[in-house]
């Protein structure tokens, strides 16, 4: 009883790290129909940043703005001189995009090396929380899923209560008659983007502080991060949501059940669930 | 035609290798209203397209308000003051009606101010104001239409570019249509309208043009088209079509 309450809490705080990743890429794919296989990698090299900031300053919150900036300044210049040359072409995106992901995993493995290194979590975060049920879990986690919960109703607000995310949303709907109405979409873009990339960076470093950095967990991580956006939707802040906390229970519970198959558990139901609903939970046709 | 609001000069427009617009030219005056006719697929919408820059003419000049809009982008174009009424409409089903009619009033869209404000956009289309918070895909194909032409005046254009507004609308609607179309020349507006709608665009047009695979067969005032039975015959297949 007490492990399938652990694994729950598991699940759901991994939820909260996807949600991070996959909410910034479901809808920068959803104004712009722009594949980003680089997201793993944003979020690789966010987390690296803010591990050096860290080590540097000691202050978490400087490695998490720090490690969400980077990202940024890369993502803006390798949107505004790479992705935008393909255009509509959907392929060449996924091509190139995996090209960047390998170079910036490599200039990571050149700065940082190959070994796994841990985020520094400041020390109110480290050692555990006890709860009710004398069930003893890591704070740091445990706090991860407010701070999943804090964000996801920030970008909720922005996206269905503020003009910015009604011009976003009307984006996605119809992004020709968007730009037929007086605004710039591309320029629109470049704003979500940033968002994106940022909450990719941060992801990294949050990340980092529980399941370290080590070359390859871009690619790890990237795996999740599209079955979240796929199994919610794509372009569905909502789905992101809902599809994060699928995988990230599925993952959990998968892992403690039966860890010889516990991909076959994550990618089995999301399998069925492809063939009844092929545009995810929340998506819509495009 | 130096008072000319909107001049379009010899274009050709592609999409591409489909060769579309072959050569088209006209004239519309400041606060008028000039229809496009034309059977299915002679490139009605692709004219409207070209003025609001999403398909641009590969050839030929397009000046608005004596400026040359090549090269400009559509947003751009919205900006200068042409507001476009889509086929099929385009209302955005994922924000309200309100946020509809506020998106042209957005920071990002530079908006110009004028007559037309949520409040009197409302005033004008009150079916609207009842359903201010629904979404827009959950209203029906008259209120769609309300709302994308409501839409478009919240831009204060000079310049409205109206692609076939009755569409699917029953007559009652249709008149409606009609109505506003008048009352927005009488504000000074300009409309540029095409429309299947044989009756409606003689009824409200000053001046016509009758198109068939690209080029222009016919213009002249709605009159001039009643008396020319051959055009309504081979390009519209209205012969005998009652004018009002
Ligand atoms: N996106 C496109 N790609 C290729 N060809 C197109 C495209 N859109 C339209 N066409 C072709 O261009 C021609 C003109 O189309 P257009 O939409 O301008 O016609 P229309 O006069 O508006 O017709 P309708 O009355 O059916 O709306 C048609 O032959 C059509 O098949
Ligand atoms: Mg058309």
């Amino acid at each position: 009883m007490t492990s399938a309450v652990l694994q729950a809490i598991n699940g759901v705080s991994l939820a909260a790290l996807l949600f991070l990743l996959a909410s910034g890429f479901t809808l920068s794919f959803g104004l712009m129909r722009v594949v980003n296989m680089a997201h793993g990698a944003y979020y690789l090299f966010g987390g690296y940043i803010g591990l050096t900031l860290a080590e540097k300053t000691g202050s978490f919150a400087v490695a998490i703005v720090g490690g969400g900036a980077a990202v940024v300044v890369i993502g803006f210049l390798i949107d505004r001189f790479l992705i935008r040359r393909t255009g509509e072409n959907h392929l060449a995106q996924v091509l190139l995009t995996v090209g960047v992901a390998f170079v910036i995993g490599d200039v990571a493995l050149a700065l940082w090396g190959g070994d796994n290194l841990k985020v520094q979590a400041p020390a109110f975060l480290r050692g555990a929380v006890v709860l009710p049920g004398e069930i003893y879990y890591p704070m740091y986690r445990f706090v991860l899923i407010f701070f999943g919960v804090f964000v996801g109703a920030l970008l909720w607000l922005l996206y269905h209560r503020t003009q910015l995310g009604a011009v976003v949303r009307a984006g996605v709907d119809d992004r020709e008659q968007v730009n037929a109405t007086g605004i710039n979409v591309d320029r629109l873009f470049v704003m979500v983007s940033g968002l994106a990339s940022f909450l990719a960076g941060m992801a990294g470093v949050v990340g980092g502080a529980f399941l370290t950095l080590y070359p390859g967990a871009e690619w790890e991580i990237l795996v999740y991060a599209l079955v979240v956006v796929i199994v919610g939707g794509l372009g569905s802040l909502e789905g992101a949501m809902i599809g994060a906390l699928i995988v990230g229970l599925l993952d959990a519970y998968g892992r403690w059940l039966l860890p010889e198959f516990s991909y076959f558990v994550l990618f089995g139901p999301i399998a069925l669930l492809m063939l009844f609903r092929p545009r995810g939970l929340f998506g819509r046709e495009h | 035609m130096p008072d000319a609001l909107l001049s379009v000069r010899g274009i050709h427009t592609y999409y591409g290798d489909s060769y579309v617009l072959q050569g088209v030219s006209l004239e519309q005056r400041e606060g008028s209203i000039v229809a496009i006719l034309g059977r299915n697929g002679m490139g009605k919408t692709t004219l409207i397209r070209s003025v609001a820059g999403l398909t641009p003419p590969r050839e030929g000049e397009i000046l608005f308000r004596g400026a040359s809009l090549r090269g400009r982008p559509p947003y751009a174009i919205a900006q200068d003051g042409i507001a476009l009424v889509p086929q099929g409409r385009r209302i955005f089903r994922s924000l309200s009606v309100r946020e509809n009619l506020l998106l042209p009033t957005s920071g990002l869209a530079r908006p110009r101010g004028g007559r037309w404000t949520l409040d009197s956009v409302l005033r004008e289309f009150p079916q609207l104001a009842e359903r201010i918070n629904h979404s827009g895909g959950a209203l029906s194909g008259g209120e769609q239409q309300m709302l994308a032409v409501g839409r478009a005046l919240m831009a204060n254009p000079h310049l409205i570019l109206m692609d076939e507004p009755s569409e699917g609308l029953a007559p009652r609607l249709v008149q409606q249509v009609e109505g506003i179309m008048k009352s927005l020349r009488e504000h000074g507006h300009a409309v540029l309208l095409v429309e299947q709608n044989f009756a409606l665009a003689m009824s409200v047009a000053d001046y016509v043009y009758v198109v068939a695979s690209g080029r222009f067969v016919f213009e002249g005032p709605p009159a001039a088209l009643a008396a020319a039975p051959d055009v309504l015959d081979q390009h519209l297949g209205v012969a005998g079509a009652k004018v009002n």
